[in-house]
């Protein structure tokens, strides 16, 4: 009976945001399905109501279904029979049961039986299923695709496409190829129009494709004959009662082994193109990645919440020397630090949440009326928000639950590193997590130009500016003057950058990660003057911001120029 | 094919003494009730799945439930609505207070006169009494015939169920016509989860007299509004019935004496009932695998 909402204060202290008001409103364009829907909301107060409930489900469900299957389906994994997956045993049964619980379509609209939930409660409910089975969390999370069809598709494709998806049916992002991984400009699976049967047509091959045998896929494909870059590529959605595409294998991976990583051949696939030819990739998979970068980010503080409680309570429960071992401050102060990231990445992941819901509440809005002035700069201001908010929660959850998992395994000592406990699948599971979606590396491209230009520091300037409790104003004081330092950091790297062209590259991620541990302090401090109990988090996270920031600004100090050949020397070797 | 059946499931809210903690028990040996959170009786929640899976089999099917008990029990009514029953009906008044199972027998049956149904269900036993003896007595009284420890609907024809039991030495499976009385095993299927829809849908619903209590918030001018948020509260001036035979009065069950049972071993090991030995004993069978 065991349930992941009710046990965890940190999330239903995220729940309660006092930006969720703004969010609602925007999100029930004034209540206005109230008469219409039997479960429509009638005011705030019963959709936050609504919203508690649902989340205990979700919770409920995790504990009791899904983090009991979890062992079972790493261990028996999907197949593949006759072009088809097979799920394992125990993912069939965690599918019934978010079935049951009428967990699909958690933001849909109404309109085609989804939830209508804020994107906050969607992520919640990430965090929550990758707790219980990181896994489970890629078939369930893809579920997020329906909103790039929101977005973007038809009418006509949303009544069939986002009623199917409200009624259970899984989707697929079929996105990457053998030669196109990061590089996604480079693909080749091709789209033609049949003037016969009036339909396009796909063929192809696809690889690396998480869930791949889902009933709807979006399909990245080159709609543009003769072309190499992005400029031809489209996005089309793909309905697998329509045959043509055949599973060929599935990978045997390191970790989130219940998740079906396909590769798939496309022949003579009928597919409906989504939005306008030649935007695929630059329009439409952009705001799919983004919408699924966040889903790691979720995912990743899931299974940071399933690594620490896994550590905790070993900790308890190990004796050596005659006592507790979390008696010793070595394995305490690991378990503090752990705690810090944990809260610090979720207080990232929702902050960001919240941006990128308003963002997307004023494009929906805007796609019914012209917005007015105000709300057209508030678009424009939370859309900024998203874009530099998004990669960095990105890089820091999925960085982290690596080393949760990591030092997760370090609190069990030898018997971590044996099958007996689950601290060794949350480390597999982690080890995806800063790589796919865009690795790491990548998080840092996109987040640069927020350090750079300013994004981050106007925002780190509000988080200045707020009210802090007494007992919180001398880590702001501590912040302001990191952020003094971090600016001076960033004022080096752009000054030698003019000569040494990829000096900013060098140091980038230095940057990223020093702004990074800074808003991430301040989201903590800003919690524990609403919530005392958060002080320790604050305090602790601010000795590891101190920490990275002196050794980040050591190294910038200490590179000039020329230290740009010294990097480079690799690519002579070998 | 049935053309839909009216299906009821008897159920009741129990103390949750399967988490039992240290302060289960007061110092005279009864349950401490205080400390024990009341539930669904586990055994009627699979009777309800069983219900819910009937419902589904055959269009038209609506699934209710009755309980007997005081005000607070109509919380279980509404969390089968939330796993997809239609309704239920609160079988409550004082006269009914201290009923063995012979009384509550008797009231059910009245309730159930009243209500009709083709197909009763109901867990096999509650986890505050153990006795089994309601659904049969149910049965009995009514005239219907009974399948127990019941498992699985697999067949339903044009009058008639065809249902099997789980005994101690296997399986067995029996064909019963309609209406009859079911009694559900634990080892049937599961329950649903309860279903987001259907929560926000139903959140509200209640009986009369928490519409009352409640009068002039939103919840009650939602009930007032919405008819299938009213949940019917059965007095026993409702039934038709005996009162000699309800509560206290139609109870021969007596209560002689609790004892607490003392096992004796040879090598004991002594730990008394203090937090720290309570504490070492859980981290001991931790450590050994018996738990966990």
């Amino acid at each position: 009976m065991a349930n992941f909402f009710s046990d965890n204060k940190d999330l239903q202290y995220h729940l309660e945001h006092p930006l969720m008001r703004k969010i609602v409103e925007l999100k029930e364009r004034g209540f206005s399905d109230k008469d219409k829907y039997d479960y429509a909301p009638q005011n705030f107060e019963d959709a936050m109501d609504s919203f508690r409930r649902v989340m205990e489900i979700t919770g409920g469900v995790c504990g009791d279904v899904i983090a009991p299957n979890a062992e079972g389906v790493d261990h028996e994994g999907p197949r593949v029979e006759n072009d088809r997956v097979i799920y394992a045993s125990g993912t069939v049964e965690n599918m019934k049961a978010v079935n049951d619980a009428g967990l699909n379509g958690l933001t849909l609209p109404r309109r085609f039986g989804g939830l209508n939930f804020p994107l906050t409660c969607f992520v919640m409910a990430n965090e929550m299923v990758a707790r219980a089975d990181a896994s489970f969390e890629n078939i369930w999370g893809l579920q997020d695709c329906a909103e790039t069809l929101n977005e973007f598709a038809t009418e006509e494709q949303k009544a069939k496409y986002l009623k199917w998806v409200c009624e259970g049916a899984t989707c697929a992002m079929d996105l990457t190829e053998p030669d196109a991984g990061s590089d996604l400009g480079a693909v080749m699976l091709k789209a033609t129009w049949s003037e016969e049967k009036q339909t396009w047509l796909l063929n192809g091959v696809k690889r690396f494709i998480t869930n791949g045998d889902g009933d709807v896929s979006l399909v990245l494909a080159r709609t543009e004959e003769g072309t190499t870059d992005a400029r031809g590529l489209s996005m089309l959605v793909y309905d697998k009662r329509n045959g043509g595409m055949k599973v060929r294998r599935i990978e045997n991976k390191l970790g989130i082994k219940g998740s079906p990583t396909c590769e798939l051949v496309f022949i003579d696939a009928p597919a409906e193109l989504v939005g306008d030819r030649r935007m695929g990739l630059i329009k439409y998979v952009m705001s799919l990645m983004n919408a699924a970068r966040l889903g790691i980010g979720a995912q990743s503080v899931g299974l940071c919440e399933a690594a620490y409680r896994e550590a905790l309570k070993y900790a308890h429960e190990r004796q050596q020397f005659g006592k507790d071992i979390i008696k010793f401050p070595a394995i305490s102060e690991m378990l503090t630090n752990m705690r810090a990231r944990l809260h610090g990445a979720r207080a990232l992941l929702y902050e960001t949440s919240r941006f990128v819901e308003i963002y997307k509440q004023y494009t929906h809005i805007s796609h019914e009326r012209s917005l007015e002035g105000e709300e057209r700069q508030e678009m424009k201001f939370y859309n900024r928000l998203s874009d530099a908010f998004t990669p960095l929660v990105k890089l820091f959850a999925s960085e982290y639950a690596n080393s949760l998992a990591y030092d997760a395994i370090q609190i069990h000592g030898g018997s971590g590193f044996m099958k007996d406990y689950p601290c060794e699948r949350l480390y597999r599971d982690a080890r995806i997590m800063n790589i796919y979606e865009g690795t790491s590396q990548l998080q840092v491209v996109a987040a640069i130009n927020g350090v750079t230009k300013g994004t981050f520091m106007e925002q780190i300037a509000r988080y200045e500016s707020l009210e802090y409790s007494p007992a919180m104003q001398p880590i702001v004081e501590k912040l302001k003057a990191l952020r003094e330092r971090v600016v001076a950091m960033i004022q080096r790297v752009e000054g030698i950058n003019k000569e040494f062209p990829q000096y900013k590259d060098f140091h980038a991620r230095r940057l990223v990660e020093s702004v990074g541990h800074i808003i991430i302090t301040y989201l903590l401090a800003h919690q524990a003057t609403e919530v005392e109990e958060y002080g320790s988090d604050a305090k602790a996270f601010l000795k590891l911001s101190e920490a990275y920031i002196a050794g980040a600004e050591a190294y910038i100090n200490s590179s000039e120029g020329e230290d740009v050949a010294l990097i480079s020397e690799v690519q002579e070797q070998f | 094919m049935n053309k839909g059946l009216k299906i009821v499931v008897l159920a009741t809210q129990v103390p949750d003494t399967r988490n039992v903690g240290k302060d289960a028990m007061t110092a005279e040996g009864t349950v401490n009730r205080a400390a024990l959170p009341a539930i669904f009786n586990p055994e009627d929640l699979n009777a309800l799945e069983l219900a819910l899976r009937l419902k589904e089999e055959c269009a038209g099917s609506t699934v209710h439930i009755l309980t007997m008990g005081p005000q607070r029990a109509a919380d279980i009514i509404r969390d089968a609505m939330y796993r997809g029953a239609d309704g239920g009906y609160l079988l409550t008044d004082r006269k009914f207070a201290g009923s063995d199972t012979l009384a509550t027998s008797y009231a059910l049956s009245c309730a159930l006169r009243k209500i009709g149904a083709d197909v009763i269900v109901a867990g096999r036993q509650a986890i505050d009494g153990d006795t089994a003896q309601v659904g049969p007595q149910v049965a009995e009284k009514l005239g219907l015939p009974q399948v127990t420890y019941a498992e699985e609907v697999l067949q339903v024809k044009e009058s008639s169920l065809v249902i099997r039991r789980r005994l101690e030495r296997g399986v067995e499976v029996v064909e019963t016509p309609m209406p009859a009385v079911v009694t559900v095993n634990a080892s049937a299927a599961e329950v649903r989860p309860q279903n987001a829809r259907l929560v926000m849908k139903y959140k509200y619903a209640m009986i009369p007299s928490e519409v009352a209590a409640n009068a002039g918030s939103l919840a009650a001018k939602m009930v007032a509004e919405r008819d299938y948020l009213k949940i019917a509260e059965i007095t026993a001036a409702d039934i038709e019935c005996d009162e000699q035979q309800l509560g206290l009065l139609g109870s021969p069950t007596k209560v002689k004496k609790i004892e607490n049972v003392v096992f004796q071993a040879k090598e004991a090991k002594c730990l008394n009932s203090s937090d720290e030995h309570i504490n070492e004993l859980m981290v001991e069978l931790i450590a050994s695998h018996t738990l966990g």
